[in-house]
């Protein structure tokens, strides 16, 4: 059924009881023609484009859990193409153009909010550092401002105005079309429209080893059987490694928690997304009314999908550190995502050392913002076996070369 | 918030300390001996278990000494530290 | 109304002879102390106290203490007003001043009551489906005034918070029964002991349950069991705190609220416990049950009339009908019976509920049996209660002879959930228990153990010896050896329950199960129908769960009901993730002290209180404080600058070198480590000289640069930049530890242990003359890049001859102690020579013209030794180095790296600003071919100068270039970044 207020409205009158499912539970069949490891965004939106652009429909998304439930479902929904290397703004920016057009696309409210992304300098060399950012950006084709400090407060009117301020304000750069998006709704609107295409979503299957024909991966060996694919990709982000360990190889990952708080719902007093160069701090508000809040990673590798409490209270010092009048709000509820981390920052989007396996991993911090061009560039290269030309840079191999796109060594600013 | 037993000091709290890498990494040379693929492979790939790692930490705030640490990466239990170069438990399932 | 109307003649543990003047939703009444907002505001008959998040439904309280789903405030104004609250768990102070959320202009007459009309067009995720078209953005800015509930304070936070950290053997949270059993065990038992309880007061249910223990009423026994607690020297009471959240290796975090009436200047703690053993007695919370209109005002947990009634002395209703699946109905009927409340009847969802309603019987109760909830009569009040019999027990819709009875308080008892929080974010395993319809602890984590209701023993002789056992194993397990003695004791009673997880609701009317998010029956049904089926899906779904509460009354409802509609058992569906904090956490409070000068401190040099003298605008470089520049009177900025430059090219000046990073390398192995660490040579430097060096990453990348000096054989003094000293002293002792432990090489970070002063100009060794030094100053006896050993003015100093103005230039080491007396003496002899302090613009600028590099500034994360024309260096060290490999990876070899020049803007008055890039297609104004790093006017060259990163940069020399930044355009020209004294003569004179 079309999603519409029109629909919505006319199924008020049967009480919704005639909604149909989002997407079904099908039974695995025995053979795929591609077999998507990973039901978050990017193995959804894969198996979506695999489908959509490619026409290949004999496609199954295998999930050890819920779809949607890992990274996807527990990052602070930001999106943004504010990129430095031309290689990350192309791919970035190709993402963010499909989230422009995706409730669209999906017949889903994914309810982007291209509120501004506001990134804040708070010394003479973090200023130099932005300028240099932000010429980059204008010079990659991508929308950026550089605001004077009496701007930025009136985006942002309560940030901390005190003189004696540990980290003063500098001046910004505002990206206006970066914001956020609902993170669920990504998810379920790829499931709900890959479905559609004759996708089939196995939900509660983890995959506990990989079938070989020779050198080949043909298949996985999973918790409700086996399942033959003709070729496997795999999008699982933080797992990454342990996956590719029962493939018998090794990857450039570490994975670590990242964590996320959010407080009590407030009427609105946060305009955009605010990030500080200084604190490591981001900070949103939900339509909701919650300021979800995010900083750097835990310090050490972990699979615990929970933020430790050193970590979280260095977050919150950096948040009252720009904005005092936040401290009499209150955490509400706090989680964590195991991200998938490499040296540089940027994703792998590449054939794996196994012939029939397929890799999209790499994300680290910043997977949501990707999922659309993740998930595009996932499926072109799965389909044609050629890289998609917003993805050429993202190899395996640059870690044999030396080619990193490390972006926080290049402008300074982590990503 | 890990409590980690340093071989030198006993149990101190985690933000005394740094986590330091996966061990044993071990270190290829001479340079021109080393072909692109090992050197990437020195530099980038883990292990990165679920489970049982042994890893080195320093004790920063404290005697400053590196040292061996078997842990949990899911439960972040710690089974064992031990010295630079001392034997530790084998990792166990 | 008067005053109190509802407060009950006699009882209560409030103080009646204080009353308490406090306002809501602008109206004006009394309390007593003791009350809660919320006890105070039944007392006074305010029956709506809050309206639901979407449809804006008048609501009544529910609960009486966390669980609270309801009554939501704003409480204060200005800058200490505090959103968000639940009234049941504010308590009462004079002139206090609330008002409900979300609603406007009051709860009870809110105008935004209309949008209830658009109910039907609203279920679970109605916003995924609509909004889309034309655009979300038409949209988003009504729902997101619509949504959110209290309003943020807009100054700063002028409260102070504190941060402890305690260690003890047993840690018990919880001071009801079983927590109180718990600690008196342990305390007995000789153990250090820490008790929690979130309450102003001990003894959880006992406040409200009127029971004996040991034979005596259970508050008795509760004072005594406190005063015995607090006598002990080893254990410590902390109420109105709440164990918020069990971290990592068992720590536990708390969160105190500091008692109104304390005197202390904070507001709240932040308590980290390390406890070798934590007793977990943190109760259980009563359900409510769902059926349609469950949500009209005057509908309350049967736990919260009870304690309304007997801790408050407030009369929730004045006739009530219990509505129940469980025994525990029974008790509370009895009890509230004795506070004066008419019992209309008892009605039990079971067929046969045995003896518990026999006895009710035969007490004169009216019981309804086998009968189930139909509906509410009344919109803003519970005016009746209609039930009808169910059909075989099975929660089947019957049409069959609805009894319908006149009620103004109905009280809802749908069985206990135990608050497993902690238990499960440590970890521990949940159990779906079918007799007692609750997940319940299962396997555990090393130390942590559940105790009484919070195990799911709900009858208190259980709580009395389960809490008991818990204090005293665990006293055992953390060492002790003495005896806990004997529990306490308490009659057996009935705890039974029959789980009815939703009424039958064929008439479509709403039965809600969250009532804060507006989430009912039907929405459960709408998500399950759409295959949201698992149960984080139903929770994300229809956003059940997840209000202020978190679900605390409503997520075993929602389990259950999800387990009816998809025909899945509830241990097969599992439970969504207790995720932290138990309750909301005051940011403030996480904070703690990390604010303000206390938040990143800044690193001071010894000089710090000559510079503010004369005049020093500080400024953060690499986390130290360092002055900026020296402000004169009546002078700007760039020309205070341009006078300080002056001194230093034409006569001489004194620059604060302190925190110039200083790592002592001592050892028979010192060389040898040294060309390990560095990519330059320094085995052949020799005793007395100083060599420039780089250090790189072990992927090759420049991360530092400095001076290396020889002080002898075995000893060499390492210099680093300011910000980098801690992290290259601590990569020194990592390699030499983990990489190269037979290396005989200690390393000494020595940063703060000695000042530096950097005198430069053509007049630098005329000032230095003008000292009593044992070292010979003589440019043939000290040349260029040597260092000397001696004393100056009595004081021991390490002089070394480099710098980082292109000048002629000696920088002194002293100890930190004697810095300040050394700058007065050389700002006081040089005066005559001109000397001038220089701040860290005036020297930034004169060592981009030198054209030296400032390591993360002029290079970036990627930048190679090549990149900055330092190449040949490789080919002439054969020895292995850090980061050695990576120089000869592909990347490495490119032909169009960045590279190291000169920007020389062609008007020679423009200044071509840092961050600007050069071009690389000037026509499309797209791509980059590198970027300024350094940027300055030069009064010295007469002309503007710039150092810049561009691809191919040294083969480009003299090649014209387009800059651009922020959509302005220069020209100019790639030159050699030397751009003053190029041969260096200066530096020898």
């Amino acid at each position: 059924m079309r999603f519409s207020a029109l629909a919505l409205a006319r199924s008020a009158l049967s009480f919704h009881d005639n909604w149909p499912q989002l997407w079904r539970s099908p039974e695995p069949k025995r053979r795929y023609d591609v077999l998507v490891i990973g039901g978050g965004g990017h193995g959804l939106a894969t198996a979506y484009y695999l489908a959509k652009e490619h026409g290949i429909g004999n496609v199954a998304v295998i999930e050890k859990g819920w779809l949607g439930g890992g990274n996807t479902g527990r990052n602070t929904t930001v999106v943004r193409s504010n990129y430095f290397y031309p290689e990350s703004a192309r791919l970035y920016e190709l993402s963010l153009r499909l989230y422009e057009e995706l409730s669209g696309e999906l017949g889903f409210n994914i309810m982007l909010s291209q509120r501004g992304i506001l990134t804040l300098a708070h010394s003479s060399h973090q200023l130099e550092m932005l300028a240099r950012w932000l010429n980059a950006m204008q010079l990659n084709g991508i929308d950026g401002e550089l605001l004077d400090p009496p701007a930025v407060r009136r985006w942002l009117p309560l940030l901390n105005d005190s003189a004696a301020a540990r980290y003063p304000l500098k001046g910004a750069v505002l990206q206006r079309r970066g914001g956020v998006a609902r993170h669920d709704a990504v998810a379920w609107g790829y499931a709900r429209a890959a479905d559609g295409l004759g996708v089939d979503i196995v939900q509660n299957c983890e995959v506990v080893g990989f079938l070989r024909a020779g050198d080949r991966i043909v298949g996985v060996d999973t918790t409700r059987g086996r399942i033959l694919g003709d070729k496997v990709a795999l999008a699982v982000a933080g797992h990454s490694s342990v996956l590719c360990a029962k493939a018998g190889f090794r990857l450039p990952v570490t994975s670590y928690a990242l964590q996320a708080f959010v407080t009590e719902p407030v009427k609105p007093v946060l305009a955009c997304v605010a990030v500080s160069m200084a604190t490591g701090t981001y900070v949103s508000q939900s339509d909701k009314g919650e300021l979800v809040v995010g900083g750097g990673l835990d310090l050490y590798p972990s699979y615990a999908q929970r933020g430790n409490l050193p970590t979280l209270q260095e977050v919150v010092a950096g948040l009252l550190e720009l904005f005092p009048a936040f401290g009499r709000l209150r955490m509400l509820r706090q989680w964590a995502g195991v991200v998938d981390v490499v040296h540089d920052s940027s994703p792998i989007i590449d054939h794996a050392p196994v012939q029939g396996m397929y890799l999209n991993c790499g994300w680290g911090t910043g997977g949501f913002k990707a999922i659309p061009a993740g998930g595009l560039v996932f499926a072109h290269l799965i389909a044609t076996d050629r890289p998609h030309p917003a993805a050429e840079a993202f190899t395996l191999r640059r870690f044999a070369t030396g080619a990193l796109i490390d972006e926080g060594a290049a402008a300074g600013i982590s990503h | 918030m890990l409590r980690i037993p340093c071989p030198w000091c006993g149990p101190r709290d985690e933000p005394e300390f740094r986590w330091g890498g996966e061990v044993p990494v071990l270190r290829p040379g001479p340079p021109e001996a080393v072909c692109a693929a090992a050197w990437a492979e020195y530099l980038f790939m883990r292990e990165n278990p679920k489970g049982w790692v042994r890893e080195r930490w320093v004790h920063a705030c404290g005697c400053r000494q590196w040292f061996v640490v078997i842990r949990n990466t899911v439960t972040h239990e710690i089974r064992a530290t031990a010295p630079l170069g001392e034997p530790l438990p084998e990792i166990g399932p | 109304m008067s005053r109190h109307a509802h407060r009950l003649e006699r009882g209560g543990r409030i103080d009646r002879s204080r009353p308490l003047d406090f306002e809501f939703d602008g109206r004006r009444y009394e309390g007593f102390a003791g009350d809660t907002l919320a006890s105070a505001l039944l007392a006074n008959g305010v029956r709506i106290v809050g309206r639901s998040l979407k449809l804006h439904r008048p609501r009544g309280l529910i609960g009486a203490w966390s669980e609270e789903p309801n009554a939501i405030v704003q409480l204060g104004e200005g800058e200490t007003t505090v959103p968000d609250l639940k009234a049941t768990q504010v308590e009462l102070t004079e002139g206090l001043v609330a008002r409900s959320v979300n609603c406007w202009p009051s709860a009870r007459a809110d105008v935004f009551a209309f949008l209830g009309i658009f109910a039907p067009l609203m279920p679970a995720g109605f916003y995924y489906k609509t909004f889309k078209w034309p655009s979300w953005r038409w949209f988003e800015p009504a729902i997101r005034r619509a949504a959110g509930l209290g309003v943020a304070p807009t100054r700063p936070d002028p409260d102070r918070y504190e941060e402890r950290h305690e260690h003890c053997d047993v840690l018990v949270v919880g001071g009801g029964p079983a927590g109180l059993a718990a600690a008196l065990a342990a305390t007995r038992a000789g153990v250090r002991v820490v008790l929690v309880d979130d309450r102003p007061v001990l003894g959880g249910a006992l406040q409200w349950e009127e029971k004996l223990i040991d034979s005596r009423p259970a508050l008795e026994w509760v004072a005594e069991a406190e005063r015995e607690l607090r006598a002990a020297s080893h254990t410590r009471v902390l109420t109105r705190t709440s164990a918020f959240g069990c971290y990592d290796h068992r720590l536990v975090a708390l969160s105190e609220r500091v008692a109104p009436q304390s005197r202390l200047p904070i507001r709240e703690r932040l308590w980290h416990v390390r406890a070798a053993q934590v007793v977990l007695a943190t109760g259980a919370i009563e359900r409510p049950l769902v059926f349609p209109e469950n949500d009209v005002p005057g509908i309350m947990l049967a736990s919260a009339a009870m304690s309304y009634a007997a801790q408050y002395a407030v009369r929730p209703g004045t006739r009530t009908a219990l509505l129940t699946s469980t025994d525990f109905a029974y008790q509370a009927a009895k009890a509230l019976q004795a506070r004066g409340i008419e019992i209309a009847a008892v009605v039990d969802t079971r067929a046969d509920p045995g003896e518990v309603a026999a006895d009710a019987r035969r007490a004169g109760f009216a019981v309804l049996a086998g009968y189930g909830p139909r509906r509410v009569h009344g919109a803003r009040a519970v005016r009746a209660l209609e039930v009808a019999r169910l059909a075989g027990g099975a929660p089947a819709h019957t049409e069959q002879s609805p009894l319908r009875i006149e009620c103004d308080l109905v009280c809802v008892s749908g069985g206990w959930t135990p608050t497993v929080h902690l238990f499960s974010q440590a970890r521990g395993a949940l159990r779906y228990d079918a007799q007692r319809a609750a997940l319940v602890p299962a396997a555990g984590p090393k130390g942590l153990q559940c105790a009484g209701a919070a195990a799911g023993n709900f009858a208190l002789r259980e709580c009395l010896t389960d809490g008991f056992a818990a204090g005293r194993q665990a006293a055992k397990a953390a060492g002790a050896r003495a005896d806990a003695g004997v529990a306490p004791m308490a009659q057996p009673e009935r705890c039974a329950v029959a789980p009815f997880w939703s009424a039958p609701h064929a008439d479509r009317r709403k039965a809600w199960v969250d009532l804060q998010n507006d989430v009912t029956r039907a929405d459960l049904a709408l998500a399950v129908r759409e295959n949201l089926r698992s149960v984080e899906h139903l929770k994300r779904y229809t956003t059940t769960g997840m209000a202020l509460d978190q679900g605390k009354t409503s997520n075993m409802n929602a389990l259950g009901i999800l387990a009816e509609l998809t025909q899945v058992p509830i241990p097969e569906i599992g439970t969504t993730t207790f995720r932290p904090p138990y309750d909301p956490v005051t940011l403030g409070a996480l904070a703690g002290r990390r604010i303000g000068a206390l938040y990143h401190p800044l690193r001071r040099t010894p000089l710090e209180r000559q510079h503010a003298a004369l005049g020093a605008v500080f400024e953060d470089f690499g986390a130290w404080r360092r002055p900026a520049w020296y402000a004169a009177a009546g002078r700007g900025r760039q020309e205070c600058i341009r006078a300080e430059k002056r001194a230093a090219r034409g006569a001489v000046s004194v620059f604060d070198g302190s925190p110039l990073g200083k790592i002592e390398v001592r050892g028979e192995d010192a060389a040898l480590f040294l060309d390990r660490m560095y990519y330059n040579s320094m085995r052949t430097l020799a005793v007395g000289r100083i060599r420039y060096g780089i250090m790189l990453s072990e992927h090759g990348v420049i991360i530092d640069d400095g001076v290396c000096m020889r002080l002898a054989e075995d000893h060499f003094l390492v210099s680093t930049t300011g910000g980098a000293a801690e992290r290259i002293f601590s990569g020194f002792e990592e390699w030499l530890q983990c990489e190269w432990p037979q290396l005989r090489v200690l390393v000494t970070n020595v940063t703060c242990a000695w000042g530096n002063i950097a005198v430069a100009g053509p007049r630098a060794r005329e000032l230095l003359a003008l000292l009593s030094t044992d070292i010979d100053l003589d440019p043939g006896a000290f040349p260029h890049l040597a260092v000397r050993c001696g004393r100056l003015e009595g004081v021991p100093v390490r002089i070394a001859r480099v710098g980082f103005t292109g000048e002629l230039s000696f920088e002194l080491n002293v100890p930190a102690g004697y810095t300040a007396a050394l700058w007065e003496l050389l700002l006081a002899r040089g005066a005559s020579s001109g000397v001038r302090p220089i701040g860290v613009e005036a020297l930034q600028e004169l060592r981009t013209e030198k054209g030296y590099l400032h390591v993360g500034t002029d290079t970036d994360g990627r930048t190679l030794p090549a990149d900055i024309g330092m190449g040949d260096i490789l080919a002439r060290k054969s020895e292995d180095f850090v980061g050695r490999r990576s120089l000869m990876r592909a990347e490495a070899q490119r032909p169009d790296r960045l590279q190291f020049v000169g920007l020389a803007a062609d008007d020679p008055a423009t200044l071509l600003p840092v961050g600007a890039h050069v071009l690389a297609d000037p026509q499309t104004r797209r791509g980059s071919h590198g970027y300024v790093t350094s940027s300055c006017m030069s009064e010295a060259l007469g002309r503007s100068v710039a150092l810049g990163l561009v691809q191919a940069g040294r083969r480009r020399l003299g090649e014209p270039v387009e800059i651009y930044c922020d959509g302005r355009l220069s020209s100019a020209h790639i030159v050699s970044p030397h751009w003053y004294d190029p041969k260096g003569e200066r530096l020898h004179a």
